[in-house]
């Protein structure tokens, strides 16, 4: 397989993705924003509260739309660039992304008309309702889309291989909602209120910089920042999990968080480090040209004991440690030879002639079957992600939703002591926050997705062989294509945000069809 | 569940969805009728606001087929997004030109202007239903494609499918003059039940003249591609089927296919006299109902039609280059505990079309 349409496909992909994730955790978090607030409005806390309602409305729309358009690039893109995937395990990954049309899509479609042109329409508790219902359908459908995504990171429920059609097969629908998909959705889902959070902090602590819409202000980050600090303790406490079912799960991608080459009890967790650049799997250098570590922290994270041991790279491509399902692991080239002999006994089973040859390779491959992903590289080093840019996203991750948590309890404590109005440098600091909550939220996703790197599905489907064998050249096409589109649409949605908030929350909502 | 009864479920389902993806594709026929309806900016401004409401509907119904067509025969997916490439992404194009405008047409600051969004909106509307037009004909008339699975066997560079045209689906336009005539329908068709929705839903006299002068235009020009194409695929086209392992082909087997499924004869007839119906009432000055009988009309036709191309072995995807390989519901579908399982999630959709109806009559009821 050609390495430039692999890589070509892949960028395409993250690109595509990552321009997703601008839109969709504002949609998700300032969704419950709105609905909280619209809440206040019929709970007859005060006409204010529609107009503040009103004004986030608009900026959730046109947020949204973005995010509609972006969401459905991705989903023609598991076809039209990764084919082979979608035979692979279609049986299984396509059951979510049809979960996902068919319960949460028309919901939120459904329903966010009324949310925007419902005002003068229907009643004020069919509005709430609507709203209520457009986040419930915003929230599932990312409950679906993250079972799927947490699928690829620990393909569960999965029956006997297909050896006819080539496939995997779904046996338990109830396993495919695993416990790394709970606590997966959960932390997705709760750090994009802390994202919502500080983009609303942000943009009032603007109006309060220009001495503007003081009222407006500061009963909109009122209500954000209680939803930002219990975001973001959430996201702690899932993070936390998450890590743990990671350490079970995809050993090499939490050896990658921490640059940890090779494994041991009371393994400290890196809180600041500049990594080694001249650093190779095997070459027993330091990883590090200078760190920081919590003692015994990774340890307890991975294994829930302070002395427990951490396997490094080295040992997960080298075997021998005892594995969280107690077993001895053993090595990647050890998996490669199995997963070629895999991969030869499916080739005799497509050739036999007779019954008896077809039983015979048949069960050749059972033996083996599950290093079948394996029979595709060459060589253990293969298996190994990016480390650098998993390690730095983690802790870029890690470090802003601690700053994030900081300053959403400072902006309570000065509200608490109503100085948060004067509080010139803290609205400062808010308004020039909002890029960093995105780049916490990119980073996050780095981590997950560049940390499955070699694999498409983790140990089951590697990325070079999930590819659509088409030629490189439409991909570039379709790339740059892309990259413009996508550049045009973010400067028009910033401008017209910007232009919306230099409006305020005053205007007429008729005059812009809202 | 016999397996053959959950293929044959998940087959009427995407036949319905289509059905219904057809009839909601009004929101473009609307859009592609912005210049000939619109005189002055009010009335853009009631055209587009109009639209705004519903257009979120055929968006989603759009992704909610491609990935229930994903999940319940991912073969299809797999060899025909992989392959016809171009043709995906130009549709892909569209419709992304077209969720962003509506939002972003009526914004200050949206950068490129007002006169664009509304030309990307049209844009859309043409290109839209022609293309998804053409795409949906090639289940009728094939592509050049081969597929192995064990081709993933091979560990240098595992292929799986092959796509033979070099133009990566853009060949559909010049292999048969029918998927261009199907398109050409189709889109003659949005442009009738658009004009049809306007009437009903724009209470402005004025432009319910001009819409129903396009009914009667658009209607010609939907019916002319639309019974030609309908009549060379019912008695003409030689259809293939598989039985007993051996591909048939025979211009009568969708013939065969309505005889020994009757009720697809009933909802065809009945689909057909609904929309003729529609369009006649739509043409007529006192009725604004028009888009209710026709879109009713569509959804039958189009999901019985869509129904027999693909019952009882009958290929509904043939590969051109390699008929052996060409795919039914039956060597294309998921496994059986798969269709299993979604037919209990499909048990919502009542419930979901209940909550979008009653959704919908309540924001037009004032």
């Amino acid at each position: 397989m050609e390495q430039n349409l692999i890589d070509l496909s892949r960028a395409q992909f993250a690109l595509t993705a990552m321009f997703h994730w601008l839109f969709v955790p504002l949609t998700l978090g300032l969704g419950l924003i709105v609905a909280i607030m619209e809440t206040l409005y019929v709970k007859g806390k005060g006409e204010k509260w529609k107009t503040t309602t009103r004004f986030w409305m608009k900026i959730f729309g046109i947020n949204f739309a973005v995010g509609v358009a972006s969401g459905i690039i991705l989903e023609f893109e598991f076809g039209t660039n990764w084919a082979k995937y979608s035979w692979f395990v279609g049986d299984i990954f396509g059951v979510p992304l049809a979960i996902e049309g068919i319960v949460a899509f028309f919901m939120e479609a459904t329903f966010i008309a009324v949310m925007f042109f419902g005002w003068d329409k229907v009643s004020k508790r069919f509005h709430l309702a609507a709203t209520w219902l457009t986040l419930l359908g915003a929230t599932l459908s990312a409950v679906w889309i993250l079972v799927a995504n947490a699928w690829m990171q620990n393909p569960v429920g999965i029956g006997e291989f297909n050896v006819d059609l080539v496939r995997t097969e779904l046996s338990s629908f109830w396993a495919v909602i695993s416990p790394l998909a709970i606590v997966k959705f959960l932390h997705t889902v709760i750090s994009s209120w802390m994202l919502a959070a500080a983009v609303v902090i942000g943009i009032a602590s603007f109006y309060l910089l220009k001495g503007r819409e003081k009222t407006f202000a500061l009963d909109s980050i009122r209500v954000a920042v209680k939803v930002g600090i219990a975001g973001v303790i959430a996201a702690i406490i899932t993070g936390d999990m998450s890590g743990n079912l990671v350490a079970k799960t995809q050993p090499m991608k939490l050896a990658a968080m921490e640059s940890l080459y090779d494994g041991h009890n009371n393994a400290g967790l890196v809180a600041l480090a500049v990594l080694n650049p001249d650093k190779k799997f095997d070459d027993g250098k330091d990883p590090f040209l200078f760190n920081v570590s919590f003692p015994n922290m990774l340890s307890f994270l991975a294994t829930r004991n302070s002395n427990g041991f951490v396997p490094g790279i080295n040992d997960v491509l080298k075997g021998g440690y005892i594995g969280p399902d107690g077993a001895q692991t053993i090595s990647v080239n050890e998996k490669i030879a199995l997963g070629k002999d895999a991969s030869l006994a499916l080739k005799e089973y497509k050739n036999a002639a007779t019954e008896d040859e077809k039983t015979k390779a048949r069960n050749a491959f059972r033996k083996n079957e599950k290093y079948f992903g394996y029979s595709f590289f060459k060589s253990a080093e293969e298996t190994i992600p990016p480390v650098g840019l998993v390690f730095y996203a983690f802790r870029i991750m890690v470090a802003l939703g601690f700053l994030f948590l900081i300053l959403f309890i400072t902006v309570e404590y000065f509200l608490h002591k109503k100085r948060f109005e004067k509080a010139r440098l803290l609205q400062k600091i808010c308004l020039l926050s909002i890029p960093f909550a995105y780049i916490a939220s990119q980073a996050g996703w780095i981590v997950a997705e560049v940390g499955r790197q070699p694999w498409a599905i983790q140990d089951i489907l590697p990325v070079k062989a999930a590819v659509t064998n088409i030629g490189a050249t439409s991909v570039i096409l379709t790339f740059c294509f892309f990259l413009v589109l996508f550049s045009v649409l973010l400067v028009a949605e910033v401008n017209i945000i910007r232009k919306a908030i230099r409006t305020g929350p005053e205007e007429n909502p008729q005059n812009t069809n809202q | 569940m016999e397996y053959s009864f959950l293929q044959h479920y998940w087959w009427f389902l995407l036949s319905l969805l289509g059905g219904i993806l057809v009839f909601l594709l009004f929101v473009q026929g609307g859009q592609s009728l912005i210049y000939s309806l619109g005189k002055e900016e009010s009335d853009f401004a009631q055209l587009i606001n109009s639209l705004k409401r519903k257009w979120e509907l055929t968006f989603t119904l759009l992704v909610t087929f491609g990935a229930s067509f994903f999940a319940s025969f991912p073969l299809f997916y797999t060899i025909s997004f992989g392959g016809a490439y171009w043709v995906w992404m130009a549709i892909l194009f569209c419709f992304v030109l077209q969720a962003v405008s509506y939002e972003f047409i009526s914004r200050r600051g949206n950068i490129l202007g007002n006169g664009v969004y509304k030309a990307f909106l049209y844009l859309n509307g043409v290109l839209g239903p022609i293309l998804l037009g053409t795409a949906v004909s090639t289940l009728f008339f094939g592509a050049h494609f081969s597929y192995s699975p064990e081709g993933m066997t091979n560990m240098d560079n595992p292929v799986f499918s092959v796509w033979e045209g070099a133009f990566f689906g853009l060949e559909a336009v010049w292999n048969t003059p029918f998927n261009v005539i199907l398109g050409i329908a189709i889109f003659f068709l949005a442009r009738t039940l658009g004009a049809l929705y306007f009437i009903n839903n724009i209470n402005d006299e004025s432009i319910r003249i001009r819409a129903r002068r396009q009914v009667a235009i658009n209607a010609v020009l939907f019916l002319l591609p639309f019974l030609t194409y309908l009549i060379y695929v019912l008695f003409f086209h030689p259809v293939w089927r598989f039985e007993n392992g051996e591909l048939n082909q025979d211009a009568a087997i969708y013939l065969d296919n309505i005889i020994s499924n009757p009720w697809t004869l009933v909802i065809l007839l009945s689909g057909l006299v609904c929309v003729l119906h529609g369009i006649y009432v739509g043409a007529r000055r006192s009725n604004l109902n028009g888009i209710w009988t026709a879109g009713i009309g569509v959804i039958l036709t189009v999901t019985s039609l869509l129904f027999i191309a693909g019952v009882d072995g009958t290929v509904y995807y043939r590969s051109l280059s390699s008929p052996d390989l060409s795919l039914t519901i039956f060597n294309s579908s998921s496994s059986r505990f798969t269709l299993t399982a979604m037919s209990i999630v499909s048990l919502f959709i009542p419930a979901v079309l209940a909550y979008i109806w009653y959704v919908w009559r309540k924001m037009d009821v004032k």
